[in-house]
């Protein structure tokens, strides 16, 4: 393997990591989503004021996500999110209305009502978790467009590298492997979310009525995940192999994820050392009362498991984002990456990325080692 | 065709409409950031409880203004990929890598020390918690860095090659890109400019709470540091406001032309003090530029060149690829149509090149090696229909610039004048100007939000039609899309942005009358 194939390798591999933070931060969305569950002021505030202290840092996964994305694979950046144009506009909209609602929601002047403000993270939460998860999923399941580099020379208005089809995004959520994928990430949230806030919050009220939403939550992902691996292993990928003279070719080949996870052994067995740590999590949670620590192997575990879907999907000479029109036009770590001048010095800042890490983990066991109630609520200058 | 036009338009007036709104909240979050952490670092230092409550206070509204400003900017960046898809691919191996080092280096330190300086007073060391106050508003700079960097490229491509085989930019040199003049003078300028603005808010937050009389020992400890910050922070932006002017003068002729509505350029060439722009006027005509002018002799040489005697070319001089050294000797600039010619024969031979019978081609690769390295500097040229097209909205940019430059030297003299009154408040008083003088920092506000916005719109306007300097026009950049989707998302943004304002100012205005109700000035030491 030559140098430029290890450092693309190397930055799937970060945009791996990335990815799957930012399926695990997304308990914030579903935490969000569990707004409605609750009517009484002061335990809204608990919910709201716990997922508050952590929203910032879901946003700059997903920022930092993209602008890796940009950097590394500049190709998925400009074809994607180009062509996907509709789903990622929603998945914006839904970030954009997120981002103030917090700071707004019991600020006087407000304007439209804490109600408002509530609606708002109540759409997120829900927009956000499913069309991420179809967006996602269309790596998998391909999509309807072309990528012909030479056509920015064109003069005649035809200048466009990357061309998708005319429904831009939408028909990935009418996809129903795609929407499936996207509601497994939703209940996946909301699995999450309530043992964040089992974890975080020290109120009787709600770490009982978490755990009820948690056996309904974790009873609706449990399938769906199952279903979503069905569907995923059965599916063709497109990879490279021969052709019927012999030469390496890409095309679709049947069952080219389940291909993957066996050739790479190593993924099938973190992928299920991860599925056993969240059910893990799920199951002491739901069946020890006094047990509070389920998001740990649960959020590693989910960590673990959405970094080999990435894996599966891009590494072992599979095109991770197959084009439906054009085998040609598929992306792979080839044929989308930087150079391996940018991938080097990109190496090189990514060193600091544990140093980053370090810093993150240190300050919320600083600020989580004592857990949220309503009266540090009631004695603090800032809360939402 | 229109329809190609229609989505370029609706593209760039996207852009514009979330790049104006996010730059309405980023400086006031560089600023008062800054003055946030000095007055955290006073209270430490004094242990005065009063010190507390002033950096509590505009710690609030620091708050409130971050959040928005995190709401606009994420747009930013995904747009370049859902509208500008060519330009992610064309200049992607570059401009992502500012971005990404932005993610990793800036926005998790954000993220993580706003945190702790809202929510850690009682849980971390006062010493942690300053810490983390400084480290937010270090983050908020170390952002604003990587992005102007990368904006800074755009406007002076440099530190890359062009690839033929890929049909890009690769980066050659990381120093190259992120150490350019350009960038170095645009960083410096644009946070400078914000500290600017956060001393100017404070100033005018202060003058109305002082006109109604509450919590006077506060707003005069606020005063004491915003004025601080704000004066060095406009004498510094006056500084780095004139390397900004020698670096577009060297790198971007045209943008400097179109900022002093220069058609005809001269040695010692005079700069417009005061100017109303003919609206008539056209390159090539031989209409005089400006209605009524009020102009300093040599003073756009000296601007250009720090050269009293220097020749600043104009407009049709660029076209015309006119030019003279400091001795009056003619110099060979390259005619805009000679640029276009060369531009267009380049993208013909690798249309060539890349036709499937000439892939790896090595001779006609060397060939084609050998005029990049002399001709990629012409390469967007060859998109142009004819040499006016180069030409950017001057009227628009002459403008805007100059009222940023009188709006500029108005907050220089306002915010010196503010520092001299926070330690000699008697001649305020003595002259019975305070009132006055209160009202003048409320007005001065608004003001220095539009002179912000004006110096982007310079930045922006006056490099038009290039999204990336001489080589890749608007029209080349965008995303294959109909104007019709951009025209949604457009007003689906307008209205969400404008809603979002209201309410930001709302919050903004309550959260200041509401603390300055309560009592600021009587805390127990």
């Amino acid at each position: 393997m030559t140098t430029y194939n290890l450092l693309q390798n190397y930055w799937w591999l970060i945009i791996s990591v990335l990815g799957a933070l930012l399926v695990f931060l997304l308990m914030v969305q579903g935490g969000q989503s569990m707004l409605i569950h609750y009517t009484k002021p002061d335990k809204r505030a608990l919910l709201i004021n716990s997922m508050g202290r952590k929203w910032e840092l879901t946003y700059t996964t997903l920022v930092t996500f993209g602008g890796a994305f940009f950097a590394s694979f500049p190709l998925f950046y400009s074809t994607s999110f180009g062509g996907a144009y509709w789903l990622w506009m929603l998945i914006l909209f839904s970030f954009v209305i997120q981002a103030i609602s917090y700071e707004y929601r019991s600020k006087p002047g407000n304007i439209y009502g804490s109600r408002f403000y509530d609606t708002l993270l109540l759409i997120n939460g829900i927009v956000g978790p499913v069309l991420l998860g179809v967006a996602v999923a269309t790596m998998f399941f391909g999509a309807e467009f072309t990528v012909v580099k030479s056509n920015i020379l064109n003069m005649d208005g035809q200048s466009i590298i990357s061309q998708w089809g005319p429904k831009h995004g939408l028909e990935a959520i009418a996809n129903w492997k795609c929407l499936l994928f996207g509601v497994m990430v939703f209940f996946l949230a909301r699995t999450l979310a309530s043992l964040y806030f089992i974890n975080n919050i020290n109120d009787d009220e709600v770490n009982a009525s978490q755990r009820h939403l948690l056996l309904i939550n974790a009873g609706v992902f449990v399938p769906l995940f199952i279903a979503v691996v069905v569907v995923i292993l059965t599916s063709p990928g497109m990879g490279q192999d021969c052709d019927a003279n012999g030469n390496m070719k890409w095309m679709w080949i049947p069952y080219k994820y389940l291909h993957n996870y066996l050739t790479m052994w190593w993924a099938l067995v973190i992928m299920l050392i991860g599925v056993g740590m969240v059910l893990y999590g799920i199951g002491k949670t739901l069946m020890k009362g006094d047990y509070k620590c389920g998001i740990w192997p649960a959020g590693i575990g989910t960590v673990l498991v959405v970094m080999t879907l990435f894996w599966v999907v891009g590494y072992n000479d599979t095109a991770y984002l197959p084009s439906l029109l054009d085998v040609k036009s598929s992306l792979t770590l080839r044929n989308s990456s930087s150079s391996e001048f940018t991938l080097k010095v990109m190496s090189v800042v990514s060193i600091l990325v544990p140093f980053v890490l370090a810093y993150i983990a240190y300050c919320w066991y600083k600020m989580d080692h004592r857990k949220l109630t309503s009266d540090e609520l009631d004695n603090t200058d800032h809360k939402y | 065709m229109e329809e190609l036009i229609n989505v370029v338009d609706w593209s760039r007036a996207q852009f514009a409409l979330t790049a104006i709104y996010h730059w309405l909240f980023v400086p006031l979050t560089l600023g008062l950031g800054i003055i946030v952490a000095v007055m955290e670092t006073i209270y430490l230092k004094t242990k005065s409880e009063k010190w507390l409550a002033t950096t509590k206070f505009w710690m609030t509204i620091f708050g409130v203004n971050f959040a928005i400003g995190v709401a606009t900017g994420i747009i930013l960046e995904f747009e370049f990929g859902t509208n500008w898809s060519n330009y992610s691919w064309f200049v992607g191996d570059i401009f992502g890598a500012p971005l990404a080092v932005e993610g990793i280096l800036a926005f998790f330190m954000e993220s993580t020390f706003i945190a702790v300086m809202f929510f850690g007073w009682k849980k971390v060391s006062p010493k942690f918690h300053l810490a983390a106050t400084w480290l937010t508003a270090i983050g908020a700079s170390l952002s604003a860095l990587w992005i102007l960097v990368a904006n800074a490229w755009m406007q002076y491509p440099t530190g890359c090659e062009f690839n033929p085989e890929t049909m890009r930019n690769e980066m050659t040199s990381f120093a190259a890109v992120a150490l350019s003049p350009m960038a170095m003078s645009k960083f410096f300028h644009t946070v400078l400019s914000a500290w600017a603005l956060g001393g100017v808010f404070v100033c005018g937050v202060c003058g109305w709470m002082m006109l109604k009389k509450r919590n006077m020992d506060h707003c005069w400890r606020s005063l004491k540091v915003g004025a601080w910050v704000g004066a060095i922070g406009i004498v510094l932006t006056m500084i780095t406001g004139d390397t900004s002017a020698v670096t577009v003068a060297k790198y971007q002729p045209m943008k400097l032309a179109a900022m002093e509505g220069l058609y005809k350029g001269d040695q010692g060439q005079s700069i417009v003090a005061f100017g109303i722009l003919n609206p008539s006027k056209q390159a090539f005509d031989d209409q005089d530029p400006y209605l009524f002018d009020i102009s300093i002799p040599k003073g756009l040489s000296f601007l250009a060149t720090h050269d009293f005697d220097a020749f600043v070319p104009g407009i049709e001089d660029i076209i015309n690829g006119v030019s003279y050294d400091s001795e009056g000797n003619a110099v060979n600039t390259i005619p805009y149509a000679e640029r276009m010619e060369r531009g267009k024969q380049l993208q013909e031979l690798l249309s060539q090149y890349s036709a499937p019978n000439n892939s790896g081609n090595m001779l006609m690769r060397d060939s084609i090696q050998s005029i990049l390295n002399t001709d990629f500097k012409h390469f967007g040229y060859g998109y142009l229909e004819r040499p006016e097209e180069a030409i950017p909205n001057v009227p628009l940019t002459f403008y805007t610039f100059h009222f940023m430059v009188t709006v500029g030297g108005y907050l220089l003299l306002f915010l010196l004048l503010a520092l001299l009154f926070v330690y000699k408040p008697n001649i305020l008083d003595k002259a019975k100007w305070s009132k006055w003088w209160y009202r003048l920092a409320i007005i001065t506000v608004p003001l220095t939000y539009l002179c912000s916005a004006s110096g982007w719109i310079v930045a922006e306007v006056g490099r038009q039609p290039w999204t990336i300097q001489d080589l890749m026009p608007n029209k080349v950049a965008i995303s294959d899309l109909s104007a019709g989707y951009v025209q949604v998302t457009f007003w689906i943004f307008a209205v969400i942005f404008t809603a979002l304002l209201i309410a930001d100012i709302s919050i903004i205005c309550k959260q200041i009358s509401k603390k300055s109700q309560t009592d600021l000035d009587t805390v127990n030491d």
